[in-house]
């Protein structure tokens, strides 16, 4: 069970939190001028890293907030958790 | 390749098994082959054992990082069955139970395929309309299914708790007989055993570091065994799809978690059958050594560690006490973790791609031991004829791009 | 009658005998017995069969390495399979069984199979059992049957269990010398220490123990250390308890066994307990196991490891054999054959090393006991019990062949191969194993997470070092968590020297591994010398492959005793090293765990919460049966004078469109959203013009998934400029908080909008019916409720008598109706004021069923009954609510290729043709008689007899089937000739929708 840090509570059990998926995938802001396959590129493309992964988190029994995560996908080492304000906005990928 | 038998045995025993072959050998890899199949799973031996046996393409390289059948491979409960929702899904999946029901003959090696029955059970009133609209399905498309209730069940499975005073009471299930298990080691080594004996080479600690290609045509990869070329190459490497698509310049509609299991301790026989359930989520079945075997949920999150989290074995373990409350005292022996390459709509992707040359195939998420033979048959034949079999077709990349996605949630939502 | 049994000694109570049962057998032990040392007391040989050879197999270790004593313990609802006899704890009135071997352990049929032991070499059944093909479902229920050991109970646990969450600076697995010194060191700092240990008592090998630590004898240390650590309040005390699994961000699972030791009739309160712990530094002092050696037939009975003959011997005060061969290649079972020849034994000690042990030897000497240096115990006579060794001479030479000369009557073999580190726990961490060519056996290298390891554990063999790693470790521990850890001595030992361990696995034979007598590995899996040179000869290499095919440690111990010499052999038959060929990987559990201890509580009625609404306990005394519904308990029809559903249901239909019905509708999911960008927020998620809506009034709304596909529908009404109130399906309520919260927080925090969800807060009562509004008035409400005043989809906030609601004039069933919105904690009250106040009209309560069928006779779908994920608006008819004006989420997946498909399945109406209810999830097709596989057209999602038309109803998904209408398809029905159907309008009652509207 992980141990995430919800930017707003501290340090908390996975259990508390419910994942979001990667990070950075900014919705595109006129989505009719894109072509299908731009489409679907956005909607169920992934990177799918092995090792440095940006992710979303939701404190969904704490403060129900969202936030980022930087989590190392094969070894699930945190490197810390962003607020998505802090220019580290998850809209800037 | 020596034929296996009883009397093999008892031969073999007289001469104190000192004059066995070996499975399959292990050779250096050629600087060029016709076909690489990246992966040495149960997927990529059968696609070099297809290609062969079906396309009669032998000059073949499976080049396999670790060791044959080491991950998803070696790493799931086992269950083999076709009874999915949609005819695309379901034709695919039946092919494959058509291949398994001949496999241990057609390959000389007893994978112990056992179609000793998979019940899914129901217990809302959703869930069994999802049964009856998937059972029907099923017989239309040709493949044995029934329905049965919650008596029928109690019958069928001692000690399932049938109460109606359960939290979430059985009111039926979904059967396929012809359904069941395997041994998911011997799968992988007889594939490889037949593959070897049809003139494949299955290089086993030679990783891909990079997929080598001249424009928009494949040239071949790079190993940790240096160089190896060839002008079609197929990549079947599971959850590590996204890794390799990216050597290739490509992004995939897939995400990569762990889904764990775990096993009891061998026990005398006590489950006869295969029992999945979607709302009291779990999945159980005794392998002939004893063990109950079991199926814990995917973890939320991406992962290539082959491991999850506790709680996620804690929720499985409260289902099959749900399930089978007897089943409380008894232990677990073991836990696990595989990498399953998770599509949107939990159905396979068995395709080309942008690249000439390269195949991909890779999604399977929870489903794809059920799959080997199926998927390496139209994987094979979509190399060797540089297009989809018909049965496949409809698993192409380009679904994502048109919306016709194949989405088997309600059949697939209970890792498997 | 303990014929074993020494007079005096071990650290068993005397004054409490304890009887027992033993394969039916009445026997006695004492209090501080575990079953297995009452069972040596008892001069029991025979306590197992092995898995496939079913050879008789006796007693081996002394812990959690034990493959052999695999007991079936208790009986009926307590019944314990699979517990390891070495760690049992005795009680008053203990029944145990052999679980293999048939009719029994002591005399088994099976035992042919040892004869044909070359047939059934490493993976012979993947070589037969193919032929014919239809037979391999008899060949497996035989072989089912000879596999597995105990039996799962028949009846249900009747045990509590529960779970703790414990956070800790240091937690401390294991309690012998090293797990007690880091507890002290670390506990004195300050530091919140829990030390878990898996015995009933502190101490491991400590435990009766005949030296001195300091100046007092170690079982005086033990006891001082045990009363300081449980005098200090930060310092929490876990016997019998095993950590059986390290994950991931140093959380470690422990199992605890509070009630196991005691006779069955005094367990009360919980069995097991799982402690959940989050530590910040883990101290990992599990201690080591001894290893075998590989010679012939060294699985009889009677053959032990040498240390577990010493536990015997020291803490049980049992001998386990009157003549003894001590095998050794290294010292440590030089104090073996010590205690054996205190305890009034015959020793003879072989050993592999030609310069015999150190400071041990001389001590041995001195005891009279004979060393017979530079040979090797070859072969085991006897067969259900040692009745005396070969022996040969030996020069180190890894030759396979020698020539035993030697023959020694004996009726116990204690045996060393030397002793590997518990690697476990720091293996489930993640750190790798490093090989140590000098004290050969693998070590803990790196760490991978805040943990250390000590002791034995860590390869350290002396007391001396297993002490002050410990208190290093300890210290260390708590200065990290930020503690000031004080100096502590580490206490003075007298030790030895040591001569170096010989490195020796398989031992040479008089003939090749093939031919001789076969030398085990895995005694539990009977995987043998020659099956690791035959897997290896097959092209089984790796050391996984290896495993897999010879089932080497996949037994109930996990391969503790027998995985590191079968690794050596394989390295032996590779050419290559050990470490080179490396181990399997290290799982948990440790040792295993009961599927109750990871369930704890949430079984039986906790498995999962069950929601109920405010009224439910009047639905319950109305004698409702319930629907599961998410979590949620929902009516499901109010059956009267017993009724059964179907009727029940016509009542309540005909009722509610003819005079008045009343449903609890709480159950959807309520959702108060306002701020300033409230209405730009909701137009990006709802497919309709949501800034067009009036204050006051309210419209039906879908959302999409950005893949196009319906998500979730719901009425939502405006309450103000800035003010929105929102309903969801009732399974979906959580799901689409979530999802708004996630649009708004990830992707467009410049909106200013809250969201509050209401669900509880608030219960809906729906008055549904010709007579709904008669009844309101009767009740007394505040507002005028009539159609031009309160007109259909309007909201307005009321007193209704005398209690404040929110009114909405919605309609889930074409009739004219009101739903209450109104504080949970006055809902009941409500609810019984419309009953009392309807009772003139014939009020008729109705739940979910009569619900279903009122909203198909209007065409109204369900999310997820007429919908699956791949059902777009358009599919659906809903064109009409898909704003051409502004983007909204899923809409550009609306026009993908797929999409925009004419032959989609699309929603429409059934009419069976000879007034059969299609049952839901028939599956149309075109025409009958097509060959398999049959092309199918689209499939009934809702069907229903519907009282009030007269005639079965049906809803559809059919391809292209909007421009179908009054053709006829086929319901495909099993067993049945296919049925035509024709195509409808999907509005089969008042279609004009007049109704609602009066």
């Amino acid at each position: 069970m992980l141990l995430i840090e919800c930017p707003w509570c501290g340090e908390r059990a996975e259990t508390e939190f419910s994942y979001g998926g990667e990070a950075g995938i900014a919705r595109p802001p006129d989505p009719d001028v894109l072509s299908d396959a731009e489409w679907a590129d956005y909607l169920f493309n992934r990177s799918n890293p092995r090792g440095a992964h940006r992710e979303l988190w939701n404190h969904a029994q704490g403060c129900r907030r969202w936030f980022g995560v930087e989590r190392d996908t094969v070894t699930y080492r945190i490197a810390g958790s962003f607020r998505l304000s802090d220019g580290s906005d998850n809209r800037e990928g | 390749m020596k034929k296996y038998s009883a009397f093999s045995l008892i031969r073999n025993a007289l001469s104190h098994n000192r004059k066995w072959r070996e499975a399959w050998r292990s050779p250096e890899p050629k600087s060029d082959y016709d076909v690489i199949i990246v992966g040495g799973g149960g997927h990529g031996l059968a696609t070099a054992y297809y290609l062969a046996k079906e396309h009669g393409i032998r000059n073949v390289a499976v080049l396999e990082k670790g060791w044959i059948g080491g991950g998803n491979t070696g790493r799931n409960t086992t269950i083999v069955r076709s009874n999915y929702l949609w005819t695309e899904a379901s034709l695919l999946y039946e092919q494959s139970m058509k291949l398994w029901e001949g496999l241990s003959q057609d390959l000389n090696y007893n994978v112990m395929f056992s179609q000793r029955g998979v019940y899914n059970l129901g217990h809302t009133l959703q869930d069994m309309r999802d049964i009856e609209r998937r059972v029907n399905a099923n017989r239309l498309n040709g493949i044995d299914a029934e329905v049965v209730n919650a008596e029928q069940v109690g019958k069928a499975i001692p000690f399932i708790n049938t109460s109606p005073d359960a939290r979430y009471p059985i009111l039926g299930a979904s059967l396929q007989r012809r359904a069941g298990v395997a041994r998911h080691d011997a799968v992988a080594w007889g594939f490889a055993r037949a593959a070897d004996a049809r003139g494949v080479d299955i290089i086993e600690q030679c990783e891909v570091t990079g997929i080598n290609r001249e424009g928009d045509k494949v040239t071949g990869v790079e190993t940790t065994r240096g160089t190896i070329n060839a002008p079609r190459v197929g990549v079947v490497v599971a959850g590590n799809a996204s890794v390799l698509a990216a050597m290739a310049g490509l992004r995939l509609p897939i995400e990569s978690h762990p889904l764990q299991a775990f096993v009891s301790e061998p026990l005398k026989p006590v489950i006869d059958t295969v029992i999945m359930s979607n709302a009291v989520h779990g999945y159980i079945s005794q392998s002939d050594k004893g063990e109950l075997v079991i199926g814990a949920g995917i973890d939320a999150y991406n992962g290539y560690g082959q491991r999850g989290s506790f709680h996620t074995i804690e929720h499985t373990m409260q289902a099959i006490i749900e399930l089978f409350p007897v089943l409380s005292r008894v232990r677990m022996l073991r836990q696990w973790g595989g990498i399953v390459d998770v599509c949107p709509d939990a159905c396979p992707i068995i395709s080309k791609t942008p690249v000439g040359g390269l195949y991909f195939n890779c999604g399977w998420g929870t489903g794809g031991f059920k799959a080997t033979p199926g998927s390496g048959w139209a994987f094979a034949h979509t190399i060797a004829q540089d297009r989809p079999h018909e049965l496949n077709a409809p698993f192409d990349l380009e679904r994502f791009t048109t919306g016709a996605l194949i989405d088997e949630h309600g059949a697939a939502a209970v890792a498997h | 009658m303990q014929p074993q049994r020494l007079p005096t000694g071990g650290r068993i109570d005397r004054s409490k005998p304890l009887s027992f049962r033993f394969d039916g057998r009445k026997l006695e032990g004492y209090a501080g017995d575990t079953l297995a040392s009452a069972l040596l007391a008892n001069g029991v040989s025979i306590v197992g069969r092995s898995f496939k050879l079913r050879r008789p197999r006796g007693i081996v270790g002394s812990g959690a390495e034990e493959p052999n004593a695999i007991m079936q313990i208790g009986k009926g609802a307590h019944a314990q399979p699979n517990l390891r006899a070495t760690q049992v704890e005795l009680y008053e009135g203990l029944v145990a069984r052999t679980t293999k071997g048939w009719p029994g352990a002591r005399f088994d049929l099976g035992a042919i199979n040892d004869i044909f032991g070359k047939v059934f070499s490493a993976g012979f059944y993947y070589k037969t059992f193919m032929r014919p093909k239809s037979w391999w479902h008899l060949y497996e229920r035989f072989i089912r049957a000879s596999a597995g050991f105990g039996r799962a109970p028949t009846e249900t646990d009747p045990d509590h269990y529960e779970h703790r969450n414990a956070h800790c600076d240091v937690l401390i697995a294991g309690g012998g010398p090293a797990g007690l010194s880091a507890a002290l060191a670390a506990g004195r700092a300050g530091a919140r220490v829990i030390l878990a240990d898996e015995q009933d008592e502190f101490g491991g090998s400590l435990a009766g123990a005949k030296r001195n630590i300091g100046d007092a004898p170690a079982d005086e240390w033990l006891r001082r250390t045990v009363e300081s650590l449980a005098a200090l309040d930060n310092v929490t005390l876990l016997p019998r308890s095993t950590v059986f699994g390290y994950y991931d961000h140093n959380f470690l699972a422990i199992a605890e066994r509070c009630t196991d030791h005691l006779p069955e009739a005094d367990r009360a309160g919980v069995r097991q307990r799982l402690w959940r712990v989050r530590a910040k530094q883990v101290v990992l002092a599990q201690g080591a196991f001894e290893r075998p050696l590989a010679f012939c037939n060294n699985d009889r009975p009677g053959v032990m490891l040498a240390s577990a003959v010493s536990q015997y011997i020291r803490r049980y005060a049992v001998r386990p054999g009157r003549r003894a061969v001590v095998f050794t290649n290294n010292d440590s079972a030089y104090e073996t054959a010590i205690d054996l020849a205190e305890a009034g034994s015959s020793v003879v000690i072989v050993d592999s090393r030609a310069d015999g042990a150190g400071s041990l030897g001389e001590r041995a000497a001195k005891a009279g006991i004979s060393v017979i240096a530079g040979h090797i115990v070859t072969d085991v006579v006897g067969r259900r019990r040692v009745r005396g060794v070969r022996v040969a001479g030996w020069s180190g030479n890894p030759s396979y062949l020698v020539e035993s000369s030697i023959h020694i009557d004996c009726d116990l073999v204690a045996v060393s191969g030397g002793w590997s580190p518990a690697v476990h726990l720091h293996s489930h961490a993640g750190g790798r194993n490093a090989w140590d060519t000098e004290r050969h056996c693998f070590v803990p290298g790196e760490a991978a997470q805040a943990n250390v390891s000590a002791g034995a554990c860590n390869g350290k063999w002396s007391l001396r070092e297993c002490l002050r790693e410990g208190i290093e470790s300890g210290r260390a521990a708590a200065s990290r968590c930020g503690f000031e850890a004080p100096e502590i001595d580490t206490p003075s030992t007298s030790e030895g020297h040591y001569n170096p361990l010989q490195p020796l696995w398989r031992v040479p034979a008089d003939a090749e591994p093939e031919r001789c007598p076969k030398q085990f590995l895995d005694f539990q899996n009977d995987t043998s010398v020659a099956d690791i040179r035959l897997a290896v000869r097959e092209g089984y290499r790796n050391v996984e492959h290896v495993k897999r095919y010879t089932a080497l440690g996949f037994g109930t111990d996990q391969g503790k005793l027998g995985n590191i010499i079968g690794m050596a052999v394989l390295a032996e038959c590779l050419g290559k090293s050990i470490p080179e060929v490396g181990t399997t990987t290290f799982r948990p559990a440790y040792t295993p765990v009961a599927f109750a201890v990871g369930a704890g509580e949430s079984v039986g009625d906790l498995y999962d919460p069950v929601r109920k609404t405010a009224v439910h306990e009047w639905h319950v005394a109305a004698g409702a049966p319930m629907e599961n519904v998410g979590q949620w308990h929902r009516p499901w029809y109010f059956p009267r004078d017993g009724e059964d559903l179907h009727a029940a249901v016509a009542r309540e239909c005909v009722a509610a469109r003819q005079s008045l019905g009343i449903m609890d509708a709480s159950t959807l999911g309520k959702i108060d959203a306002r701020g300033r960008d409230v209405v730009e927020f909701l137009e990006r998620i709802y497919t309709h013009n949501v800034g067009k809506m009036k204050i006051g009034r309210c419209a039906y709304g879908i959302m999409l998934g950005e893949d196009g596909m319906v998500m979730d529908d719901g009425v939502m009404a405006r309450l103000g400029e800035q003010r929105f109130y929102l309903t969801t399906t009732t399974g979906g309520a959580a799901n689409v908080l979530a999802w708004l919260e996630a649009w708004l927080q990830t992707e467009w925090p410049e909106l200013e909008v809250f969201l509050t969800s209401l669900t509880d807060h608030f219960s809906t009562i729906a008055m549904v019916g010709p007579n709904s509004r008669r009844v309101l008035e009767r009740i007394g409400c505040t507002i005028d409720l009539d159609k031009d005043s309160f007109p259909f989809m309007a909201v307005r906030d009321a007193e209704l008598g005398g209690y404040p609601v929110q009114l909405f004039r919605v309609s889930f069933s074409g009739e004219l109706a009101f739903e209450i919105n109104i504080d949970s904690g006055s809902a009941l009250e409500m609810w019984k004021t419309v009953m009392a106040a309807g009772e003139e009209f014939g009020v008729t309560p109705y739940g979910t069923e009569t619900m279903h069928v009122l909203r198909a006779e209007k065409g109204f779908v369900i999310v997820g009954q007429d919908t699956d994920g791949s059902v777009t608006p358009v599919d659906l008819g809903m064109n009409w609510l898909l704003s051409k004006d502004k983007d909204f989420l899923g809409k550009r997946s609306l026009a993908r290729p797929d999409c925009l498909r004419s032959d989609r399945k699309q929603l429409v109406g059934l009419l069976s043709s000879d007034n059969t209810v299609l049952p839901e999830g028939t599956q149309l097709v075109e025409a009958p008689g097509a060959p398999v596989p049959v092309p199918m057209c689209g499939h009934v999602t809702s069907s229903y007899m519907s009282a009030c038309l007269g005639h079965p109803i049906a809803l559809a998904l059919v391809a292209g089937g909007r421009a179908r209408k009054g053709e006829t398809i086929y319901a495909a029905l099993p067993g049945r000739e296919p049925l035509p159907v024709t195509i409808a309008a999907p509005v089969f009652y008042d279609p004009k929708g007049e109704r609602q509207h009066v």
